[in-house]
């Protein structure tokens, strides 16, 4: 049994399992135990992809290169840091009355569900079943949005179910005719026709109107998952409403996951389409959402949305990135992407603790968390200062080196984006700063809270922001140079 | 195909058609009315008494109102002769008789639209509430009707590539056992705008007395005699000249394509057996539905052109192209 | 193409393809949730049948396979675990007053035509023997979402959510003769987990606003931010 299959295997065990027995109290442990076994068995895979060279199942179903090893390891390092966080404060939940603990079972058990279809649609080297497992991911997610079971839970799960049912059927039907352009190209007597490496390597022979048509409807497809404007309607709302944890992974892995299935489709529509059609249409939506959303972001009163639509914004900037191509954006995108993921999840965690310090989510009435409880507080701010851009986090980097790209191919877009990142900024500043400044409101206690989760994301990307260690920098190169083309360095 | 016909032949066989179509017409209405009769366990009259009925209509004296202007007089006889006209362009046992060369479905559709227009004026002639209102109704009906029938038309024009409907008839004859959607469709949408427009059930009950819920005969209330006749004459020759469309169009085997009289005897045993069944369905779809309020006429002739215009729209995408 | 030129399979599957079309429209035109669940399982059956059509006219056994699960899964399980739900929530005999019927159908009519634009050239492309029914697959597709769209009910959503997957799988047999088993199985399996899920919903829905029009949910509109 090689390490894929494990890695695949063990969340999808745990989920049955915890079925079972995930309402006992030692359920939050047995989730981050196998959260941590995943964690444990890509990284020995993550090497020796990283050595070796792409890695292909016996079956071809699975593929492991460049681009996918590293989400892997990101997405396992991720979902642990998050059980490990959402042990206690599940609890905590559970004895504030929010939820029975009955509920936990299905909690736990979507939970590790999720990390599986996630990880199935990373791995998966069919495109049919990377559509699969991203419906199984939604399908994972919509009833843990509902957890608290309040109306504007319901509510958002309802928003979600539709919106992002409906984008990924038309991701279906992409996903068709794409196997139509192949059948076209490869003849309909093989069976290994939706495979994307095979797809990859006779792209230049798919017929360009099809895959165009094609390509439009994987963008509004999984574009809906990325959450581009104008598909994102569903965003705010489930990522608020669902139970922290739930937010820390839905921004800080799903996200990636449709993005990352973009990406791939982009690859294949531009080794047959010979314009840039593929990289303008994500260019242009991926701008629209970024400008959208930071100027939304100002409109806000629930903290928690107000962070999801951070997470447009972000998520709009990597489509724009990956659309601009080149290897300079492309390695600024693929760093983005992971240090967004380990930003954003630190801070919903920490925004998790303040909101349950303040038994609100509303902004107006959270106050005072540098008093009360200086670990939140400092988290808050350091997570808002790395996300908003500053130096030196690794978001200003990847940002700086997107910019970069973007002066040398589109001047004049350079203006939007900066002026983009301004209104986000200002919007976040203007909220956090009464949320950690202000007076405390009488009687408010700290809570118990881990902050450790935190402090390793945001110390990581500090790191990436201040020197990217060479096997990274190796690996993002390399997935580079996959989607690409040539090597930024 | 067959060398020409003897010309006199065509003709005199042309008009023993046209006489047979209105001779034959009241037959039908009595064969709908008596099977509805059983239906309904009822004791049915003669299949004969339409045509006892018209005889004793014709023998009475005309009593006009006084108000009543030449063009009351005058629209039975209009509408009588635009049907007999439809009658001798429709093929009821032979096709490709003389008559069929202005066999266009449009020409029948201007006919019927003819006799519909001078019955209307009629019904409004006299200026009572009733007869106005037959009118309006009636309009209404067919302004929503003629689409659906048009639409239909097309759908069956583009699969024969003619709008002459002995060609179209020829066409589905040599065609075989051919299952188009399309024609489908069509048959369906044709079906549903020959009962609005010959004031079946569910659109109008030919069978009430209740002033209120009638249609076509709120336009008669005042007319007697021969007029009367007329008139019912014309509406019996009108549900024949529906239910041929239909039978020869759809299920075109028997028609006789030669004259000969082995032919013609075929052709018209054919077509007997055709109406008989069409009968037969008339009056079981009159049972089992009920009459629609009048606001909801609009959406059940809708629901026509629905579906004539899926007949056409599947035509052009699966029938058609390489 | 001579339509009387091909085989009398091949005409029967060209039939079922237009009642798939049609049970779309009954869908749109439908203003009670039974009927509408009986066309939706029409529906299923009529795909079933083409399904197995397309097997037999081009000679695919595994369609077979994939025609059988399309039967049992799309025309039996879920409309009767709609129809089940609906009797449980007691909304099986519910009027919902269709706004304008008649745009709907022009509506529909007009999707039809755009869906045929929309995939001639991936006609003009293809050499299956169903090519021309991909347009129909396509129309089917967005008449599911018209249908989501226009209707306020969730089981009435959630039913043109289940004809829009219906639309793909016609779709993915027509133009591909099938994807690979092993994504039908894929899809099919999540068909039925968002079924469930809905069914979930639809007490949860009603629980939380005590009736199941979904416009009622309005709480976390913008304007109440």
């Amino acid at each position: 049994m090689n390490l894929l299959e494990i890695i695949l295997l063990v969340p999808l065990a745990g989920s049955i399992l915890l079925a079972f027995i995930g309402h006992r109290p030692f359920g939050g442990w047995l989730n981050v135990g196998v959260c941590a076994s995943t964690l444990a068995c890509s990284l020995p895979m993550a090497f020796g992809v990283y050595e070796s060279g792409p890695l292909l199942s016996a079956n071809k179903l699975f593929y492991i290169d460049a681009f996918n090893v590293y989400l892997v390891v990101l997405t396992a390092f991720v979902g642990l840091t998050t059980a490990i966080f959402s042990r206690p404060y599940m609890q905590h939940e559970v004895e504030r009355g929010r939820l029975g603990q009955g509920r936990m079972r299905l909690y736990h058990s979507m939970y590790q569900a999720f990390m599986f279809a996630m990880l199935l649609a990373l791995s998966t080297n069919s495109l049919g079943l990377l559509w699969v497992a991203m419906e199984a991911a939604t399908l994972a997610t919509v009833m843990l949005v509902s957890l608290y079971r309040t109306p504007e839970s319901i509510e958002a799960a309802w928003k979600y179910f539709i919106l992002c049912g409906v984008g990924i059927a038309l991701a279906l039907f992409g996903t068709v005719l794409l196997y139509f352009a192949a059948e076209q190209k490869l003849g309909a007597e093989r069976d290994d026709t939706l495979l994307w490496n095979v797809l990859h390597a006779n792209a230049a022979g798919l017929d360009p109107t099809v895959l165009t048509l094609a390509f439009v409807f994987l963008l509004v497809g999984y574009g809906t998952k990325v959450g581009l404007v104008p598909l994102h309607a569903w965003l705010p709302d489930a990522h608020s409403e669902g139970p922290t944890p739930m937010s820390a992974v839905l921004s800080g892995l799903l996200l990636n996951v449709a993005l990352y299935a973009l990406v791939r489709v982009k690859m294949l529509v531009d080794g047959s389409l010979h314009s840039a059609l593929a990289g303008n249409l994500m260019m242009g939506f991926g701008l629209l959402s970024f400008l959208v959303a930071g100027l939304f972001l100002h409109r806000q009163h629930d903290v928690k949305r107000m962070f999801s639509y951070s997470s447009i914004e972000h998520m709009g900037f990597m489509t724009f990135a990956f659309g601009l191509g080149g290897p300079l954006a492309t390695f600024g995108a693929l760093l983005h992407m992971t240090v967004h993921s380990l930003t954003k999840s630190a801070i919903f965690v920490t925004v998790g603790h303040a909101a349950q310090l303040a038994g609100t989510q509303r902004i107006e009435h959270i106050r005072g968390l540098i008093r009360t409880q200086p670990m939140i507080g400092w988290g808050l701010v350091i997570g808002t200062v790395a996300i908003a851009g500053f130096p030196p986090f690794g978001v200003f980097m990847s940002e700086f080196l997107v910019l970069t790209a973007t002066m040398r191919a589109w001047p004049w877009l350079t203006l939007p984006l900066l002026v983009g990142l301004g209104v986000a900024f200002a919007g976040l500043f203007r909220h956090i700063h009464p949320m950690v400044y202000g007076d405390p409101p009488e009687g408010q206690k700290p809570v118990e809270a881990n902050m450790l989760p935190v402090m390793l994301h945001l110390m990581i990307v500090l790191w990436l922001g201040l020197a990217i260690p060479s096997f990274l920098s190796k690996w993002f190169e390399q997935a580079t140079v996959l989607i690409a083309g040539s090597s930024p360095l | 195909m067959n060398p020409a016909p003897d010309p006199v032949l065509a003709w005199a066989l042309a008009l023993i058609q046209t006489l047979l179509f209105i001779a034959a017409a009241p037959l039908l209405a009595g064969w709908v009315k008596r099977i509805k009769c059983h239906m309904q366990n009822r004791a049915a009259p003669s299949l004969f008494q339409p045509y006892r009925d018209l005889s004793k209509l014709f023998r009475k004296d005309v009593v006009l109102a006084e108000n009543a202007s030449w063009l009351f007089r005058a629209a039975p006889y209009v509408v009588f002769g635009a049907f007999i006209l439809a009658a001798s362009v429709v093929p009821l046992v032979a096709a490709h008789l003389p008559t069929a060369a202005i066999a266009d479905v449009i020409v029948l559709v201007g006919f019927f639209a003819l006799a519909r227009f001078f019955l209307a004026l009629a019904g409004m002639d006299i200026g009572t509430a009733f007869g106005g209102m037959g009118s309006s109704r009636e309009m209404t009906i067919a302004s929503l009707a003629e689409p659906a029938m048009l639409m239909a038309v097309f759908t069956l024009a583009m699969i024969a590539s003619t709008t002459n409907l002995s060609v179209v008839i020829e066409h589905n004859l040599h065609a075989g056992l051919v299952l188009r959607p399309s024609l489908l469709f069509a048959l369906l949408a044709l079906a549903m705008v020959a009962v609005a427009e010959s004031g079946r059930i569910p659109v109008d009950n030919p069978a009430t007395h209740l002033e209120l819920t009638m249609v076509h005969e709120a336009m008669i209330l005042e007319y007697s005699a021969r007029h009367l006749a007329l008139i019912e004459w014309a509406s019996q020759i009108k549900l024949m000249i529906y239910a041929v469309l239909i039978a020869n169009i759809f299920w075109p085997w028997g028609i006789a394509e030669t004259f000969t009289a082995t032919a013609l005897a075929w052709g018209a045993v054919a077509i007997t057996a055709k109406l008989a069944l069409i009968g037969i369905f008339l009056v079981v779809w009159e049972t089992v539905m009920a009459k629609m309020r009048l606001f909801r006429v609009p959406q059940f002739l809708g629901f026509a052109f629905l579906l004539a215009l899926l007949g056409m729209l599947t035509h052009v995408i699966l029938e058609t192209g390489t | 193409m001579n339509l009387a030129s091909l085989s009398l399979y091949h005409q029967a599957l060209l039939v079922a393809a237009a009642l798939v079309l049609f049970t779309s429209f009954m869908m749109l035109a439908t203003a009670r949730i039974r009927p509408l669940i009986f066309a939706f399982a029409w529906q299923g059956a009529l795909l079933a049948i083409v399904t197995a059509l397309v097997a037999l006219v081009s000679n695919h056994p595994h369609l077979y396979v994939s025609a059988l699960l399309t039967l049992g899964l799309k025309a039996l399980l879920i409309p009767w675990m709609l129809h089940r739900l609906s009797a449980r929530l007691n909304i099986l005999h519910e009027v919902e007053p269709i706004m304008h019927p008649s745009m709907m159908l022009v509506a529909g009519a007009m999707l039809v035509i755009f869906s045929y634009y929309v995939a001639t050239p991936i006609v003009h492309l293809s050499t299956l023997v169903t090519r021309n029914t991909i347009a129909v697959s396509m129309a089917v597709i967005l008449l599911g979402m018209l249908l989501m769209v226009s209707r306020s009910k969730a089981v009435a959503q959630v039913v043109g959510f289940m004809s829009i997957e219906n639309g793909l799988f016609f779709a993915a047999v027509v133009s591909t003769y099938g994807m690979p088993m092993i994504v039908e199985l894929g899809i099919a399996f999540d068909v039925l987990v968002a079924m469930v899920l809905f069914g979930v919903f639809f007490f949860q829905i009603r629980a939380s606003i005590d009736s199941l029009d979904v416009d009622r949910m309005n709480r976390l509109s913008e304007k109440n931010e």
